[in-house]
């Protein structure tokens, strides 16, 4: 069974480690905070300019200046700080931030990604993710194994504009977790009842497969 | 003490003119200078370059210029929520520069500081990349990338005192404290105007010496983006 959104969000929150200061991008890695064990310590960024996010504010609660990177009206919890785009982009170009997970189009073999431009359609434009992603020294990547065309979005190399170079590090999909090596991608994990072949069928780039790769826990 | 007067958005807007080139705060319709758009929509200055993260929506902030066609040309990160701004792109009306928003914000801060131009990862090997110096540091490449020249920052402020120093309020800040000082004339607007100490020297964000005027803005409809709660259990 492919897992769904929750389900990627929930297994790349075991990613998050006591101490972490942690960029969640819009999508998939949002849901992340949903799963992180409450025994550890966490606190999440948002480039717009806070540290220690909270969750949603109760109904009538919510106050205009305080929203994350989505535009979506937040909480902050003990221990938060508040500060000013050159300082939070400081935080992630100075790799302060421990880990980055967004969200992606494509990912190329040797760790390109390319997230921000489909050409011919309407370009919103790359918001802090080509800084994210040139700066960051641990980045996970959390999309659907293939695109809505039942296309491979794990590729040779990417055919949309990128957004970063050889940066992306790891990769949960609905099918597997994958590691970017120098050889291609490593398969990790396959999610519970996907067979290797399919997670070969499904992707595009070079992948190497060992002997008995185990199924993801959640 | 360096009196900035407490003035009006009339007087604070003097020498806006066409074809000039704007600094303006908030990040989506978070901490924008609602009161300055709207003196510039009545102004009805054209030709106007506008560096800003976003571009508002149809029908508030920068989506209040666009409506005019008073906006030559836009410099953001993310304008994903604007049906007029679209339009005009797309029909090549409006001209559109999308850069990184760490590249935006430095390059105000650099303005802010004097640095002519500094080097940034961001970009390396995209086509933001395209055409720009590159060098290596560290074993990883880089881009130059220059300080922004414009001739108008307008910000918006929670707190402010006649001295011009400033105290933001929440994620209201963002751009705003990079923006003071990294054009000719710096406008600041704020919520509450308060007499020369007033407020706590140790609290302040921005030192007036980056501001040159500074007004109480009339009023802040502080318009919700995305309103996203919970219920109470």
């Amino acid at each position: 069974m492919s897992l769904n959104k929750e389900q990627i969000a929930q297994r790349i929150a075991k990613e998050v480690k006591d101490g972490y200061y942690v960029n969640l991008g819009i999508g998939i890695p949002t849901l992340v905070a949903n799963y992180v064990r409450d025994d550890i310590s966490v606190e999440f960024q948002s480039e717009n300019g806070v540290l220690g996010m909270g969750p949603f504010p109760f109904e009538g609660e919510e106050d205009a200046d305080i929203i994350n990177a989505g535009k979506q009206t937040i909480t902050t919890l003990k221990g938060a700080s508040f500060f000013d785009s050159s300082l939070s982009f400081g935080m992630i170009r100075g790799q302060h931030v421990d880990l980055t997970i967004l969200g992606a189009m494509e990912v190329a073999e040797n760790g390109d990604i390319a997230n921000w431009k489909i050409p011919g359609k309407m370009v919103k434009g790359m918001g802090g993710a080509m800084d994210l992603v040139a700066s960051a020294e641990n980045i996970i990547v959390a999309m659907m194994h293939t695109n809505r065309a039942g296309e491979s979005k794990l590729l040779k190399e990417c055919s949309l504009p990128l957004t970063g170079v050889k940066c992306v590090k790891k990769i949960v999909t609905n099918l597997a977790v994958l590691e970017v090596t120098k050889d291609g991608f490593l398969l990790l994990e396959r999610a519970p009842g996907v067979s290797v072949d399919e997670i070969k069928n499904a992707t595009a780039g070079r992948l190497i497969v060992n002997e008995n790769t185990p199924e993801m826990v959640l | 003490m360096i009196n900035k007067k407490e003035t009006s958005v009339d007087e604070a807007l003097q020498g806006v003119k066409d074809n000039m080139t704007f600094l303006l705060g908030g990040f989506g319709l978070c901490g924008i200078p609602e009161n300055s758009i709207n003196k510039l929509v009545a102004l009805n200055v054209k030709n106007l370059t506008c560096v800003s993260n976003n571009a508002g929506v149809d029908d508030f902030g920068l989506g209040l210029l666009l409506q005019k066609r008073q906006i030559k040309k836009m410099i953001s990160s993310y304008v994903g929520e604007n049906d007029e701004f679209e339009r005009q792109m797309l029909s090549g009306e409006l001209e559109v520069e999308l850069i990184p928003q760490g590249t935006l914000a430095e390059r105000c801060r650099a303005a802010q500081a004097g640095i002519p131009a500094f080097y940034t990862p961001a970009g390396y090997g995209t086509e933001v990349g395209e055409g720009k110096e590159s060098r290596v540091f560290n074993g990883k490449p880089h881009i130059l990338e220059h300080a922004f020249e414009a001739d108008f920052s307008f910000v918006k402020a929670w707190k402010g005192d006649e001295a011009g120093n400033l105290i933001f309020k929440g994620t209201a800040r963002n751009f705003n404290p990079v923006m003071c000082g990294a054009a000719k004339i710096t406008v600041a607007e704020v919520e509450e105007l308060l007499p020369a100490g007033s407020l706590n020297p140790n609290e302040i964000h921005i030192p007036g010496i980056f501001v040159q005027r500074i007004f109480k803005g009339e009023k802040y409809e502080k318009r919700i983006e995305q309103l996203t709660v919970r219920k109470k259990e």
